[in-house]
């Protein structure tokens, strides 16, 4: 990438030390003033080489601070609050029990990784596996991720209210909400389940072909088992998402703290309403009456997060082992 | 057939169905909102929506020129605080920090990517928000603070994309500077940094997409007013917001021009993408 970009930089690097040999030679003033080293001279590039390191670690200071003092705050002010009354089985506007919100967030999860995971993992393999590199259909694959990619929450929201809940007559449900966010999770899997299926070498295809095996078996049993930490790492980091979604949910999961009734009513129950963890934080901040409650939902949504991202930083890191 | 080459056949149009869900995806969201939004543009007149600069659905006025400006000004502040920051600890983090704090730094920070906006938004409302209030001229929930907690959030976008390209500047260009006689300093500065700069523009850009595509972080903190505001420290609305607070109970022609807000959204996003591309296509071809 950064390779073809070699030659234009060394030329002009030569170029100033041709300036300066010829400046020695003809005995003229010095075109840089670096070119001259008095002491004085000296001492300016010391000091701007102090002012530059000055900046660098200021920025440095200034961003780990910043990002330092939001985790330490949410932790001071919510730990405190951590009660058992919040994780009690019902929710109730006294206790603000999490409980429910934090089922339905595993629900949630669970059911936009049901159905993202097997669409993106399939589409990574048909475009590294079978389709022919460079290809318009793969281009336009390409593009169409990069598109999703790029497209903010709240239009996933909008689109998932319009298409899930309205036109397909789903309500505010948890199944319009999984769908959803399945959409919004669709080009994160893709996009690291390519990265890892491309890093496998072709060697293992080779293999694979010339023991006899079919390119479904090749795939399955050669290229698939090195790429799965890689694969792992994408749907942790899509369940994160999940996890911290709020803009997507409001319009189509709607915000009714309550476990989807699944003995009662079956299968009917995933057209309930319910709340993940982040939408019961947003609605208890909102109504800015159980503040402390809401740091404490705060920290386990928190924990819940941290703890998802470290899974995928091991996962990653066993890839690189192998 | 065989039945080993009817399954071969049967999962390669599987697994090519897989690959067409996202063309399909795509092509759902812009049916969708653009057949919700466009009518209603349509209804209110585009110069009207777009450039209109009452916000009052009750009487029927839907101008979203104040909502534009709001995000644009918000995006910039966000900017303005957090690439500095941003780009200083990534030349840090690639260039200045010993083994030991990058990698205690590093996956910090990738960390920090991951917390929830709502989480980020709860933190201005109960800390900054408080802070501009009782400091300076302000009621506190201001574009000041909008644009504050949008540089943090923006901080590890920046952060990570930047390092990624100041690191895979070579490291000849590094030495060649040495040797010239740069310090350590200026040879990161004057080389490196130049060098790089493609990547830390698609950072940038990155970061604008974050940022004016944010929705709850600045729901929380940023006052809401449906007006332009006139200095930092004012209420402002920005689109985003402005579909977050009023999709709940909005009905014809109301829904439609909040459907028609996210299009404009939508538009400012494609752009964005595009821009991206362009800056990425740039740095290969170069």
């Amino acid at each position: 990438m950064m390779g073809k970009n070699d030659t234009p930089l060394e030329l002009s690097a030569v170029g100033a030390t041709g300036a300066a040999g010829a400046n020695a030679v003809g005995n003229m003033p010095p075109i840089s003033k670096y070119d001259n080293v008095s002491p004085r001279h000296n001492m300016s590039v010391r000091i701007a080489s102090l002012v530059m390191r000055g900046v660098v670690y200021l920025g440095a200071i200034v961003a780990t601070a910043v990002l330092l003092l939001i985790v330490g705050y949410i932790l001071i002010n919510g730990v405190p609050y951590i009660t058992p009354s919040l994780f009690e089985w019902e929710y109730t506007s006294e206790n603000v029990s999490l409980m429910p919100a934090l089922i339905d967030t595993v629900l949630m999860a669970a059911c936009s990784l049901i159905i993202a995971v097997p669409i993106g993992v399939g589409s990574a393999v048909y475009l590294v596996e079978y389709a022919p590199r460079g290809s318009r259909f793969v281009r336009i694959v390409r593009i169409t991720t990069e598109t999703l990619q790029g497209i903010p929450s709240i239009i996933y929201g909008l689109f998932g209210m319009l298409f899930f809940v309205t036109a397909l007559h789903w309500g505010l449900s948890l199944l319009s909400g999984a769908c959803t966010l399945a959409i919004m999770i669709l080009p994160t899997i893709m996009r690291t389940t390519e990265e890892a299926l491309l890093a496998v070498p072709d060697s293992y295809r080779e293999g694979g072909f010339g023991l006899g095996a079919g390119r479904l078996r090749t795939v399955m049993r050669c290229v698939m088992p090195s790429a799965a930490p890689g694969i792992t790492s994408g749907i942790i980091l899509a369940l994160g998402r999940c996890v911290g979604e709020v803009a997507a949910l409001l319009f189509t999961a709607g915000t009714i703290a309550q476990i989807p009734n699944f003995v009662g009513q079956g299968a009917f129950a995933f057209l309930d309403s319910c709340r993940t963890l982040a939408v019961h934080m947003y609605v208890l901040a909102s109504e800015g009456l159980h503040m402390n409650e809401t740091y404490a939902t705060a920290v386990v949504l928190l924990v819940v997060v941290t703890v998802l991202n470290l899974a995928a930083n091991v996962a990653i890191k066993k890839l690189r082992k192998d | 057939m065989r039945p080993a080459s009817v399954k071969e056949a049967a999962a390669k149009i599987m697994f090519a169905a897989a690959a067409t869900i996202s063309i399909l995806a795509v092509a759902l969201i812009c049916v969708f909102l653009f057949a919700n939004g466009v009518p209603a543009i349509a209804e209110i007149g585009l110069p009207e929506f777009l450039l209109g600069t009452t916000w009052k659905p009750n009487s029927g006025m839907y101008g979203i020129f104040p909502m534009i400006v709001g995000s644009i000004y918000v995006t910039a502040g966000a900017i303005i605080i957090g690439v500095p920051a941003g780009v200083a600890c990534a030349i840090f983090l690639s260039r200045f920090a010993s083994g030991k704090v990058a990698s205690v730094l590093v996956p910090g920070i990738e960390l920090l990517a991951g917390i929830p906006s709502v989480v980020y938004g709860f933190f201005g409302l109960m800390l900054v928000v408080p802070f501009i209030r009782n400091t300076m001229p302000s009621r506190g929930l201001s574009l000041l603070a909008a644009a504050f907690i949008l540089g943090i959030m923006i901080l590890p976008t920046i952060i990570t994309v930047s390092k990624s390209a100041l690191d895979a500047v070579p490291s000849k260009y590094y030495e060649g500077a040495l040797a010239l006689g740069a310090t350590h300093e200026r040879s990161v500065f004057r080389v490196l940094v130049p060098a790089a700069v493609s990547g830390i523009m698609a950072a940038i850009v990155l970061g604008v997409g974050r940022a004016i595509g944010e929705t709850m972080a600045v729901v929380m903190v940023a006052g809401n007013q449906p007006i332009i505001p006139t200095s930092i420290f004012e209420g402002v609305r920005t689109m985003t917001s402005n579909i977050v607070l009023e999709m709940g109970y909005a009905a014809d022609l109301h829904r439609g021009a909040l459907i028609a807000t996210g299009v404009v959204l939508f538009v400012f996003i494609m752009l964005i993408t595009a821009l991206f591309n362009a800056i990425k296509k740039n740095e290969v071809s170069r």
